[in-house]
């Protein structure tokens, strides 16, 4: 057994109290059933049981999010797609593949953001305002943390473009400057603004250096006495060496003009040229990579994460990943100051820049109240073949085992089960056992959504549940009265047994009726006739039938005989077809030929043979009166017959 | 060496994903389209190709079981701008109504500014089975709980309301002989008169403006009856599922169908049915295995023509209002295809390059084109139709579509309604 990593939350169940009344529960597959018992209940007996409630308590409340649908929803096209985008490219444009994908799953995640914040907007209910304000706060972590991871593990940026990308990173989650930047350039005269400086700063903290290079480039044309001043610092700032994309310049060339733009840097902060501006002069410190410089501008770069990546860029601009752990530990230490202790964003961030990958997903998993993110992000990452060593003790490995979390969350959702079933599908060990317990439990309300589970069982050749869906149907069916559909459905499912006890409803209500009902179904059965003797015996007696209506006499008579020689009937029909039989015994031609009526009439002595004497006693007369008839119709049409074919013969 | 700043980085990720999520998505699928039609070019079967450009995505937070258009006045030159959707599987169901701004708005660069935008929507008591304009104003909608309704859109102050309301227009009459509702899967209307049928194997005509059935009916079906259409003003056709078109004479009293045609042997079940706008003997129907069957009822009992489509049940097949060469099916299996059989023959090179197809090509052109519709000649339909999927990357079920003028839309179980504008730029 483990050690747990945090307390387990405790979840109130709203309306339950267990001080009153003792609660117990079951587990369902995505959520827990709670209801209040009689049991250890002290003192009040009187009232009697005067409410037991039944709880349903679950535990990935994001599903019913209506905003997050678009999330599920447009998140499981990509998913899909990766799947099958496997293995099909290798090297560089795998890699190129696998950062579109991360990106897509971002985009999506932003989207799902912006419709958040305008619904956020758009409400005037303060209690829902603030449920889709926490909802964007938790969007835009979540954008955050994978921004980041696919950085580090997905794109796995080498030294120098890796600091680019976290500059990108920077730029762009930390909004909250970018009101104060708006507010600037769009006053009339910028560098009159009393924030002038600070936006200057925020260009410098974020590497933006056009940008700050422009400001300051207006408020050096208001003040001429100062120009030189300004033409060194823009100089400097032009000057800055920063890492390269391409190929183009080996590290080391970049470390070197790094090293003497830095040495220039400190011949003017040392000859005092700036002394006389203490904003410029402290634009120069952080070019420095002065920390204390740095973080005197704390309130503008509001995160420690932002703190390590100017840090970096004005210090380390070469750092290579696995250097990243120690200055992300300091910075984090430094810029917190030991004031406040982390949150759980700061820790998962931590554990990136460390490269705990297996950690990341840990604190996520305990932090995030839905287990879209973790699958995701877990999925990717094994794709980009990170994960295989960590198996776990219990499941498979940690992709199936969050795949499978997230996926019966899906199932448990009135609606959003279709999507559930892709991910089961990509989960190779206990993927298809979990499909087939929750597609059972689909509950099928309409013959469309039974055809369309039909078609997800039938696509997995999962006969058993194809067979239970299908004998679901049916039954349904059969209690509404809809004996065609019933037979259509257990055809479906190819269930003799089924099909059998429905061709007994039809002859039933035949004997009982005189006539058919649902004739366009049985005239049409096809080779699905052969499905049971039941089933086969119903459509050749309707066969007989419509031969007879057609006056086709002597081969509706054959079909007849056989029906019985063949034993297809059953036996407890047979007397409905010796009757049958009597009007054709007693037309004007003759039908039956000698051979076929001595059969007939054996026929008729295995049946009444064949009942013992206290049967026959409990016979009303109306059956003895029937054999009588048969037995005479018979010895009538064997006389005319032997008449018939002895002429024929003779002639 | 560049400059101070940031870096020639290709694309910063920022400014790509800030985008609205529309236009993002429309620029993924663009890529995939591209893709497509680089990798399959030739043969019958064209990949999607530039229409799939105009298509405009949006998710809508529940699984869409119909798309209509809202029919234009005779007299209207312009596409239309509006369209209702329903929703089935939800705990709440809603017919919403929406509007697809003006052609006008597309943007510099070639940014499509045609997002549906939600006008109105109203609750809805059941899955939406089936879903028909009646006229400008109103829709009649088919439930699961077998409740037929006519809803009015106020389009001066953008509401929906329930105008008209049919109880348990389908029912079951189980062994308690309790009534319980069935599902009514289809509505056809020719305004003032409603055909429904449902699960029930029930036919119902109404009129819009009568509260009871003009005429029912019962057990015009041993099994599900899944689609209807008219065929002419008195007469409608069936399908079920076990794999019959019924024709019914609605001046008889006698509750018999007129006709009845059927799918030899196995008895796949058929879902939807359409007929040819201007020629009315012609019918197309799909099926359970996704194949498509032409019909024609004046001759014989079977269909002219199966064609092997999709790979799962055919939920919708609609002719081309306006143009009815054309011919567009949607399917569980998450495929639009859209089958051109209007390829201009006169224009392909004869004899000279393709041997023996040729002289089809000339026999039909010559003889039999102005009088035989192309969907009808038997033999000759694998060369001649141009068959387009225009859904690249299929995953979840198209329930939906509906086309009109250069517009279609079509609505899926992955949650999201799509339009294009311009089908046949």
């Amino acid at each position: 057994m483990e050690e747990l990593d945090a307390e387990p939350p405790l979840m109130v169940v709203p309306g339950a109290d267990p001080s009153a009344r003792q609660l117990c529960f079951a587990w369902g597959p995505a959520e827990v059933l709670v209801c209040e018992t009689l049991f250890g209940r002290r003192g009040s007996g009187e009232g009697g049981p005067s409410s037991s409630r039944v709880f349903v308590v679950r535990r990935d409340q994001d599903i019913y999010i209506q905003t997050l649908r678009k999330l599920f929803n447009e998140s499981h096209g990509i998913f899909v797609g990766l799947q099958r985008s496997e293995e099909e490219l290798a090297g560089k444009s795998r890699k190129a593949q696998l950062v579109q994908v991360s990106k897509n799953y971002r985009s999506v995640i932003r989207a799902c953001m912006e419709d958040m914040h305008q619904a956020a907007i758009s409400t005037r209910d303060p209690a829902l305002h603030s449920q889709y304000s926490t909802q964007v706060s938790i969007l835009s972590a979540m954008e955050l943390i994978w921004n980041l991871c696919e950085i580090l593990f997905v794109e796995a940026a080498a030294a120098g473009p890796l600091l680019l990308r976290l500059l990108d990173w920077v730029r762009l989650h930390v909004c909250d400057v970018d009101n104060m930047v708006r507010e600037v350039l769009s006053s009339e005269n910028p560098s009159k603004h009393e924030l002038f400086w600070n936006v200057v700063d925020v260009f410098v903290l974020q590497g933006r250096m056009d940008e700050a290079r422009h400001l300051l480039s207006k408020e050096a044309s208001a003040n001429p006495a100062s120009v030189n001043m300004y033409k060194i610092l823009d100089d400097l700032m032009k000057k800055m060496p920063v890492p390269s994309l391409g190929n183009t310049q080996t590290l080391t060339e970049m470390e070197l003009k790094w090293q003497h733009w830095h040495e220039e840097c400190q011949r003017y902060l040392q000859d005092g040229t700036f002394a006389s501006n203490s904003h410029m002069e402290s634009i120069c410190k952080i070019l420095l990579g002065d920390e204390d410089a740095i973080l005197e501008k704390k309130e503008l770069m509001t995160t420690w994460y932002h703190f390590l990546v100017t840090r970096l860029l004005y210090s380390h601009p070469t750092v290579k990943p696995m250097e990243l752990r120690f200055y992300a530990q300091s910075s984090m230490d430094l810029f917190l100051g030991g004031e406040s202790s982390p949150e759980p964003l700061d820790t998962i961030l931590m554990a990136a820049f460390e490269f705990e990958m297996h950690q990341v997903i840990k604190e996520c998993s305990i932090a995030l109240s839905n287990w879209w993110f973790v699958a995701h992000l877990t999925d990717l990452l094994d794709h980009c073949k990170l994960l295989q060593s960590h198996n776990l003790y219990f499941g498979s490995n940690m992709r199936e085992f969050l795949l499978l979390e997230y996926a019966s969350g899906l199932f448990s959702h009135h609606s959003l089960w279709q999507l559930g079933v892709d991910y089961f599908d990509h989960c190779p060990e206990y993927g298809r056992v979990y499909l087939e317990l929750h597609i059972e439990r689909i509950p099928l309300n309409t013959e469309q959504k039974a055809l369309k589970v039909l078609r997800i069982c039938e696509q997995r050749q999962m006969h058993e549940q194809v067979r239970s869906i299908c004998k679901i149907m049916a039954m349904k069916a059969l209690r509404n009265n809809r004996l065609g559909s019933a037979l259509s459905w257990s055809i479906r499912a190819k269930d003799a047994a089924f099909a059998t006890l429905i061709s007994d409803r039809f002859l039933k209500d035949y004997c009982e009726r005189g006539c058919f009902s649902d004739l366009d179904l049985i005239d049409n059965l096809g080779p699905s006739m052969l499905l049971s003797d039941r089933l086969t015996f119903l459509g050749k007696y309707r066969e007989f039938h419509r031969l007879y209506g057609e006056k086709r006499f002597s081969e509706a008579a054959k079909l007849l005989l056989m029906l019985m020689t063949a034993h297809i009937a059953p036996c407890s029909f047979w007397m409905t077809l010796l009757t049958d039989a009597l009007p054709l015994l007693e037309q004007k031609e003759v039908i039956f030929s000698a051979e076929q009526t001595y059969e007939l009439m054996r026929c008729l002595e295995d049946l009444t043979a064949g009942k013992s004497d206290k049967q026959k006693f409990q016979n009303d007369d109306v059956e003895t009166m029937k054999v009588e008839m048969l037995r005479l119709a018979l010895a009538r049409n064997l006389a005319r017959v032997i008449v018939k074919e002895g002429t024929l013969e003779g002639s | 060496m560049a400059g101070p700043g940031p870096g020639p980085g290709p694309s910063p990720p920022g400014r790509a994903h800030r985008r609205a999520p529309s236009l993002s998505l429309r620029a993924r699928r663009r890529a995939a389209a591209n893709q497509q039609a680089r990798g399959g070019a030739g043969g019958s079967r064209r990949a999607a190709g530039a229409a799939m450009e105009d298509v405009c995505a949006k998710f809508v937070s529940q699984k869409i079981s119909k798309t209509r258009w809202r029919p234009l006045p005779a007299a209207a030159l312009q596409p239309p701008d509006l369209f209702a959707t329903g929703s089935w599987d939800n705990e709440d169901n809603r017919i919403s109504i929406w509007s697809v701004g003006e052609l006008g708005n597309v943007g510099l660069g070639g940014e499509y500014q045609g997002e549906p935008q939600l006008l109105c929507d109203i609750r809805h008591n059941g899955d939406v089975m089936d879903m028909q304009f009646l006229d400008q104003e109103r829709i009649v909608v088919a439930s699961s709980t077998g409740t037929v309704t006519v809803f009015r859109h106020h389009q001066n102050n953008q509401t929906l309301s329930a105008n008209q309301r049919w109880e348990k227009a389908h029912y079951h009459v189980d062994q308690n002989t309790s009534c319980g509702g069935a599902a009514c899967t289809g509505v056809i209307c020719n305004n003032p008169e409603i055909v429904t049928v449902g699960e029930d194997g029930r036919i119902n005509l109404f009129r819009a403006d009568q509260k009871d059935a003009v005429r029912t009916i019962d057990n015009a079906d041993s099994s599900t009856l899944h689609a209807v259409t008219f065929l002419r003003t008195t007469e409608i056709l069936t399908v079920n599922s076990i794999g019959q078109l019924k024709i019914w004479d609605l001046r008889q009293q006698r509750n018999e169908p007129s006709q009845i045609l059927s799918l030899t042997g196995d008895r796949v079940p058929l879902h939807c049915v359409d007929r040819h706008p201007n020629q009315q003997h012609i019918v197309a129907t799909g099926g359970q295995d996704g194949m498509l069957s032409i019909w024609d009822i004046r001759q014989g009992t079977m269909p002219v023509s199966l064609l092997n489509a999709h790979e799962a049940e055919m939920w919708e097949v609609h002719f081309h209002p306006s143009n009815p060469d054309h011919l567009f099916t949607c399917s569980e299996d998450g495929s639009l295809w859209h089958w051109d059989t209007s390829t201009d023959i006169s224009e392909k090179p004869s004899f000279l390059h393709q041997g023996g197809r040729s002289t089809t090509y000339f026999s039909h052109s010559t003889i039999n084109q102005s009088v035989v519709s192309a969907w009808l000649s038997n033999d000759p339909t694998k060369d001649r139709m141009e068959i387009t999927n225009l859904i690249p990357n299929q995953t979840l079920s198209v329930n939906s579509l509906d086309i009109l003028g250069p517009c279609l839309v079509y609505g899926t179980d992955a949650e999201a309604i799509y339009v294009n504008r311009q089908l046949f730029a």
